[in-house]
């Protein structure tokens, strides 16, 4: 196995690195056999079922529980051997639905985990300021909203200034403009070249910011790629909306008459068309010998929840 | 292993339980039980006030042996179990912190705070009764209040080890109550019914170092052996050896009971 282990010397090697990793409880098979690489600076998606297996990879990459196959590495070195202080002091965890302590103000919060990572406890507050709980630093927790308290979670997992983030389900429970200003900090942190690995279930809201994505099912890596990547190794159809008056509607199937053509389907203002994705440019070029007859076209690409439901069924 | 890991999680629970008045509360009860025991022990025979603190010390002994474990386990049932069912262990452990660290920290904070109460609330009693007592009373009084602060350790040590093997809260303390139940009032009936039922025909060679296997009654022979009044009194001298008696043998058996469950849950809690 170690000659499949990228040397971490190397400036291009992955910063996390999973080998055969399997998790096995009895008879479950709760990971069965994973590799994954992340790059350095990368903001990595993990998604999957519940009970895909992948909160025992998160947990197992975080060291938390051993695998019972295989091995991960964070910089070279196992996340659960010797080195395991030295690891964990490069990395920021956010649980899901992150439970802190009532009886702590949000700035004794900070320090007691401050404490714990070896990190300076002057970070206190200019970790809170950024996640935008200086108001409240004095406040104790049982105060919070559930925002702040996801806030305050984070701001525990940025103490220390770490190299890797794992955030798993970082935005469940919070409104639309608390999850926009989540992912932006996200891209602040990724221009400071900080590693995230992040897990969510609402696939439209990490489809464009992830980097790259796992699709795990049954304890297996399904799929590994970009959203791009993935959508073209699932093969799933593209949908065109071709925005025309009714009248044309016959215009637009004898100008697609001939192409590989799933399905087209008139509606009340438009014409929706349904090909393959190497159909794609034959179909636009055909459309657009309508000359003037098409008032407005749009491609849908399959989602991320497309993509992901191709992978897992 | 980091002291500083430790120190760290044992500040916190210590402070926690500052902050929350637990330490008072239990400070209080222990002063009020004891002035309470110090100056009416004597009531039914018709005379109040502070009389010996032998007598006294019996006397707490028989609270301390109902209370400290019960106080005990109450402290330490979720230490563990409690983390993990609000979901706040997963990231406790995902920072730079061994299993062990982790534990002894919990372990550590809940002892200083149970003792920091034992040690103020009978602490208190004996500045209250200092006037009316010598030195030999005063060594005699340090000699319980030393003992009831094992005592809750050697509890707190079983609750911990609880916290680690229960599945959830619940379960933690219901085993916390069938533990009280078992060692403070179950244990001992167990030994007199054998010894009873058998005629002393089974058992009686046994007994004393049976009664080692339960930290309430090494508790109780740490403090009534040491006074001759009382120890007559109790009728342990018929059947204990003094051999068994000494106070640095049974405070090392003290020690084990602290121990032997931290031991154990060390064990648990890394697999």
């Amino acid at each position: 196995m170690a000659d499949t282990i990228p040397d971490p010397d190397n400036a291009d090697a992955p910063l996390i690195v999973a080998r055969g990793v399997r998790k096995h409880y009895g008879s479950i098979h709760a990971v069965d056999g994973v590799d994954l690489d992340i790059r350095s600076g990368e903001l990595f998606g993990l998604i999957g079922h519940n009970g895909a297996g992948k909160s025992t990879m998160f947990k197992m990459m975080l060291g938390l529980i051993p695998a019972t196959a295989g091995e991960i590495r964070i910089g070279g070195a196992l996340v659960t051997g010797g080195d395991f202080r030295a690891v964990r002091r490069t990395v920021g965890y956010l649980p899901e639905n992150v439970v802190l302590y009532d009886n702590l103000t949000g700035l004794e919060t900070l320090g007691f985990f401050a404490r714990l990572k070896g990190a300076s406890l002057a970070e206190a507050v200019p970790t809170l300021e950024r996640v935008g709980l200086a108001h409240a630093a004095r406040r104790r927790v049982r105060e919070y909203s559930k925002g702040m308290r996801q806030r305050l979670g984070f701001a525990q997992a940025l103490l220390g200034k770490p190299r890797i983030l794992f955030l798993d389900e970082p935005t469940t429970g919070l409104d639309p403009e608390a999850i926009r200003s989540f992912y932006a900090m996200l891209r602040q942190l990724k221009s400071e070249g900080v590693t995230m690995v992040i897990t969510s279930h609402i696939l439209a809201e990490i489809q464009e910011r992830v980097d790259r994505l796992a699709i795990m099912s049954e304890g297996r890596i399904q799929a590994t790629g970009t959203v791009q990547d993935l959508r073209e190794q699932v093969d799933l159809p593209l949908w065109f909306t071709v925005r025309v008056a009714k009248p044309d509607f016959e215009a637009v199937r004898d100008a697609l008459a001939g192409l590989p053509i799933d399905a087209v389907e008139a509606n009340e203002d438009h014409v929706r068309v349904q090909c393959r994705r190497e159909a794609k440019m034959a179909v636009i070029e055909a459309l657009a010998r309508l000359d003037g007859r098409v008032r407005d076209l749009t491609v849908r690409e399959p989602s991320l929840e497309d993509v992901f439901f191709g992978f897992s069924d | 292993m980091e002291i500083a890991q430790i120190a760290t999680i044992a500040s916190k629970e210590f402070w926690d339980r500052i902050r929350n008045r637990w330490v008072l509360a239990v400070a209080l009860v222990f002063t009020a039980f004891a002035l309470v025991i110090a100056y009416f022990g004597a009531a039914q025979q018709g005379s109040v006030g502070f009389r010996s603190i032998d007598v006294t010390i019996a006397s707490l002994v028989s609270l301390v042996i109902y209370l400290i474990p019960l106080i005990a386990l109450v402290l330490g049932f979720d230490a563990i179990v409690g983390e993990r069912e609000r979901g706040s262990l997963d990231l406790l452990l995902s920072m730079p912190i061994t299993r062990l660290e982790l534990l002894l920290g919990k372990y550590f904070g809940l002892a200083a705070a149970l003792t920091f109460s034992t040690v103020a609330g009978f602490g208190l009693v004996a500045v209250v009764l200092s006037a009316s007592l010598d030195l030999n009373a005063l060594f005699h009084y340090a000699g319980f209040m030393l003992s009831s602060v094992l005592l809750g350790c050697a509890f707190l040590s079983l609750a911990v080890m609880l916290s680690v093997f229960a599945a959830d809260r619940t379960r933690a303390s219901g085993l916390a109550i069938a533990t009280w139940f078992f060692f403070v009032l179950v244990f001992d009936l167990l030994l007199l019914g054998a010894l009873v039922v058998t005629g002393g025909q089974w058992g009686g060679d046994v007994f004393p170092y049976l009664l080692l296997a339960n930290p309430a009654d090494v508790f109780r022979i740490l403090n009534i052996f040491s006074m001759n009044d009382i120890r007559t009194m109790y009728g342990l001298a018929t059947v204990f050896p003094s051999a068994l008696a000494d106070p640095w043998l049974l405070g090392l058996v003290m020690l084990a009971w602290i121990a032997l469950p931290l031991w154990i849950a060390t064990w648990r809690f890394r697999k």
